[in-house]
């Protein structure tokens, strides 16, 4: 008897484990909708959930430290994934927030999508540091990044082959430096792709002879910075129009934003964390472009 | 007596329905994989609704804003990654076995039981790391390339990451030779060598062509350290040192960026598919390997 | 005498191949530790990440890590050991028992990111998880079952067939011998594969990107499923690729010589007792 209830205690135990996952597995959907319902109350409590642009994280990061540490009640959460997945998640429902760096494509116009212009996200071309050149004009970057320019010395530097270290064909970025500067010109094919910032930056500064585009926050010490057709990049060159590689970084919200996530993209917004974080980080605060 | 007899027909109640539990989890295993191929496949084949097949396997122009969709760079890429991985990996993969199985003694094989499954457990993204910092400036100086970036310095990372599927599967398969095989190669006065290289590795042949095929599949599937080292060019390598794609590679670096739904998604979830089915045709190669040991 | 200096050579060359075989991971692990030890503190450990100032911590991600660890072999384990319980001790040859081997052969073949492909469709996007633990752990347990199966499988079969004849002909049914009996002769070799297993998980990035995302809760130590999921190995990713904070390679190299750690800890303090209670026991596969 004794031992038969001890088998019987260790196949309920075994049940129960089995019962437990399966529950899990069902409950789990539920609690899904429940989350995201608290967070569409009025009351700055609940959870905001944002995904889309890998360019934006380090300044949304941040942005939801701070967030958080005002709004005690308010969990952000903020993933990657890339513009469209931000763009596509937002239009499903599935996260409140997507960020991107690209306008709003026309396939995802009429679908509800309210945009809000966060930040003005500056590009510039980077060398490596072994490169003696200080400055490109716009027809011999275009002839770079079409391929027809395929030597340093066809620019007036060193005689050394032109590598080109940039984004993949679905980039954000990517696509800016397309309209901009290559205004609908096809870049060459021949090119080393990485799929971030980081990643262009680390590949330039070990390959000589090497030149890329990257945001303006990434173009640290181990590379070298170049002046597009003899502008410098500094914020003031793109606040009084001087420097014309720049793109903006969107927040967009599926209909009007309200509660935590309208309080989460004002705060984005506001004078606060424009002014200190987003000049710290090298971005350019959109205020400083609407005077 | 009624109490005892009330036991035992729980005790056969279970034994003859629990058992239904365990094939249900058994059975999910064929659920799982199933609905992979469904949910991958369907979307990957919306791609042909746009695509022209022959396009899609035959030509090299990848450039979906222009509506081209050639995938050939990156089937290319991952198949001569894997094959020079492969190159690279098993000569010193077998030879590795070899020693293991039949050389070493066992305090060497406490140490190298253990290391290999370190060998495993070192995050993808660290071997991607440590090429990108140590092997590719050393591609650049000592071979005068560009940028370092290619087929060689993916395949050569891969082969260590491959190193133990190969080594501890023909482990095994070397120690499962049966010892009277070998008894008699040394009896009839062949030297060790010669009984191993003759007897025993013939007669593992199977095993250790299994582990080659298993390796083959986690390097045709491995996505970060290709993706670090290859260099993502969607051109098709004119060289080992030149940039260029794999699959895996190019389905990271652009997914996050396509509209899902699009046939640009489609076709990264087309390649997805391809790099699926020729991971399963190689388990099938693998059970084809098996059942000739069998026979 | 030709074939004995063969006979020499090649036993001098396969000695080799072992010294090359171990000389490549000690060049591998010595490389990271003697990069990322110096990092390694307690705040490092337990503080917060932060992507505006030097000095944060991976806290949070490492509390991901094993809390996504966790949850995934949660969900994985028992199903692993229904279905490796099958297969070893009820399955015939039949068409059926075919289809479920074949399935998790495949399963086991199938590329990481494949599987975060069809996890990001699934369960973050249908199922509505979003970037989460849950879609995350999810996700996982697809790679850890097919492992954890054939482990389950092998030591459940590696168990001699007295055992079974004696529990029965002492009057047990089926299950309870398998449950009572066999289960537990089979656990040490169960064990190791399941930290095989953690090991593997640990490390994995490919699938995590898509499916549990890169920012952590803001409650140190949240439990709460929906919560962002980013581990130690996707933040490391995060950090050579996008992040900005002025020490990320400092936290890099780190997090590299942590994940090293608690993969020599699994292996030695986990791993080596079982391994000993096994041989102990006189149960050793061959």
């Amino acid at each position: 008897m004794f031992i038969n209830m001890k088998k019987r205690k260790n196949l309920m135990a075994l049940t129960s484990v089995l019962m437990l996952s399966a529950a899990i597995f069902a409950g789990c959907g539920g609690s899904a909708d429940k989350q995201s319902a608290a967070s569409s109350g009025d009351t700055l409590e609940g959870k905001i959930s944002a995904s889309g642009s890998t360019a934006l994280l380090p300044l949304l990061k941040p942005a939801q430290e701070e967030f958080q540490k005002a709004h005690g009640k308010v969990t952000v959460n903020i993933a990657g994934g890339g513009s469209f997945t931000g763009m596509n998640q937002v239009a499903e429902g599935s996260v409140q927030i997507g960020n991107s760096d690209v306008d709003l494509p026309a396939e995802y116009q009429g679908k509800d999508l309210v945009d809000h212009k966060v930040v003005i996200e500056p590009f510039v071309f980077i060398v490596n540091k072994d490169n003696k050149l200080d400055n490109l004009t716009r027809e011999q970057i275009i002839g770079i990044l079409t391929g027809k320019i395929k030597n340093w010395k066809d620019v007036g530097g060193a005689d050394q082959q032109i590598t080109l270290v940039h984004r993949a064909k679905s980039s954000g970025s990517r696509a800016t430096i397309s309209d901009i500067v290559l205004k609908g010109q096809e870049f060459t094919d021949d090119a080393v792709i990485q799929d971030s910032n980081g990643a262009v930056r680390t590949a330039i500064a070990g390959t000589p002879g090497a030149i890329g585009y990257v945001d303006a926050p990434y173009a640290d010490d181990t590379v070298k910075t170049i002046s597009f057709d003899g502008i410098k990049y500094s914020p003031e060159a793109i606040i009084n129009g001087q420097y014309p590689i720049y793109g903006y970084g969107h927040m967009y919200t599926k209909g009007e934003a309200t509660g935590a996530v309208k309080a989460f993209i004002d705060y984005v917004l506001s004078d606060e964390f424009q002014n200190a974080q987003v000049s710290k980080l090298g971005f350019i605060p959109m205020s400083k472009m609407k005077k | 007596m009624v109490m005892n007899d009330l036991a035992h027909q729980r005790r056969l109640f279970y034994d003859r329905y629990i058992r239904w539990l365990f094939i249900a989890a058994a059975f999910l295993m064929s659920l799982l994989i199933a609905s992979i191929i469904f949910f991958v496949g369907r979307q990957g084949l919306l791609t042909f609704a746009d695509v022209n097949p022959i396009e899609f396997f035959f030509t090299a122009r990848w450039a979906p804003s222009a509506h081209a969709f050639g995938a050939l760079s990156f089937i290319s890429g991952s198949f001569f990654v894997t094959l020079l991985s492969i190159a690279f990996g098993a000569p010193l993969g077998i030879l590795g076995a070899i020693f293991m199985a039949k050389v070493a003694p066992q305090w060497v094989r406490n140490i190298l039981q253990p290391a290999l499954q370190l060998y495993v457990a070192i995050p993808s993204v660290v071997y991607g790391c440590i090429g990108l910092v140590l092997l590719i400036p050393f591609l650049q100086s000592s071979f005068g390339v560009r940028t370092g970036f290619g087929i060689l310095s993916a395949s050569l990372i891969l082969a260590i990451m491959i190193l133990p599927t190969i080594l501890s599967l023909s482990d095994d398969a070397l120690r499962n030779v049966p010892p009277a095989l070998e008894e008699a190669s040394l009896a009839l006065g062949a030297t060790w060598w010669q009984t191993i290289w003759h007897v025993v590795v013939p007669a593992a042949l199977p095993g250790i062509l299994t582990s080659i095929v298993l390796a083959m599949a986690r390097a045709i599937g491995e996505t970060m350290a290709v993706q670090m080292l290859i260099g993502n060019t969607p051109l098709i390598a004119n060289s080992l040192l030149t940039p260029t794609a794999s699959l895996t590679s190019n389905i990271v670096v652009e997914m996050g960026n396509t509209m899902f739904g699009s046939t640009w998604s489609n076709a990264l979830f087309l390649m997805a598919f391809v790099l699926m089915l020729l991971s399963l045709g190689m388990i099938l190669m693998i059970r084809r390997l098996g059942q000739r040991r069998a026979v | 005498m030709n074939a004995k200096t063969v006979n020499t050579i090649a036993m001098a060359g396969l000695w080799l191949t072992g010294c090359i075989v171990l000389a490549i991971l000690a060049a591998f692990l010595g490389y990271i530790l003697y990069k990322g030890l110096p990092v390694i503190s307690w705040s490092f450990l337990t503080g917060v990440s932060s992507d505006i100032t030097v000095g944060g911590g991976i806290g949070a991600q490492l509390f991901n890590s094993f809390y996504l660890l966790f949850l995934s072999l949660a969900f994985s384990i028992p199903i692993a050991l229904g279905a490796g319980i099958y297969l070893a001790e009820y399955a015939r040859d039949t068409r059926l028992t075919r289809m479920i081997r074949l399935s998790t052969e495949s399963l086991a073949a199938v590329p990481s990111i494949v599987l975060g492909l069809f996890g990001m469709i699934v369960f973050v996007n249908f199922m509505g998880f979003g970037f989460s633990i849950l879609g995350g752990s999810l996700t996982l347990v697809l790679l850890n079952l097919p492992l954890l199966v054939r482990v389950t499988e092998e030591s459940l079969r590696s168990i001699p067939d007295d055992y079974r004849e004696a529990s029965l002909a002492l009057g047990a049914t089926k299950l309870e011998t398998i449950l009572r009996v066999i289960l537990p002769s089979a656990l040490p070799g169960i064990f190791t594969g399941i930290t095989l297993t953690a090991g593997r998980a640990l490390g994995e990035t490919a699938i995590l990107i898509f499916t549990a995302g890169t920012t952590v809760s803001r409650y140190m130590g949240d439990t709460d499923v929906l919560a962002g999921g980013e581990t130690l190995a996707v933040h490391l990713w995060y950090l050579l690729s996008t992040g900005l904070v002025p020490d990320r390679d400092a936290i890099a190299n780190g997090i590299g010589a942590v994940l090293i750690l608690m993969i020599l800890f699994f292996n030695f303090a986990v791993t080596l007792p079982f391994r000993m209670l096994q041989s102990h026991m006189g149960i050793l596969k061959k």
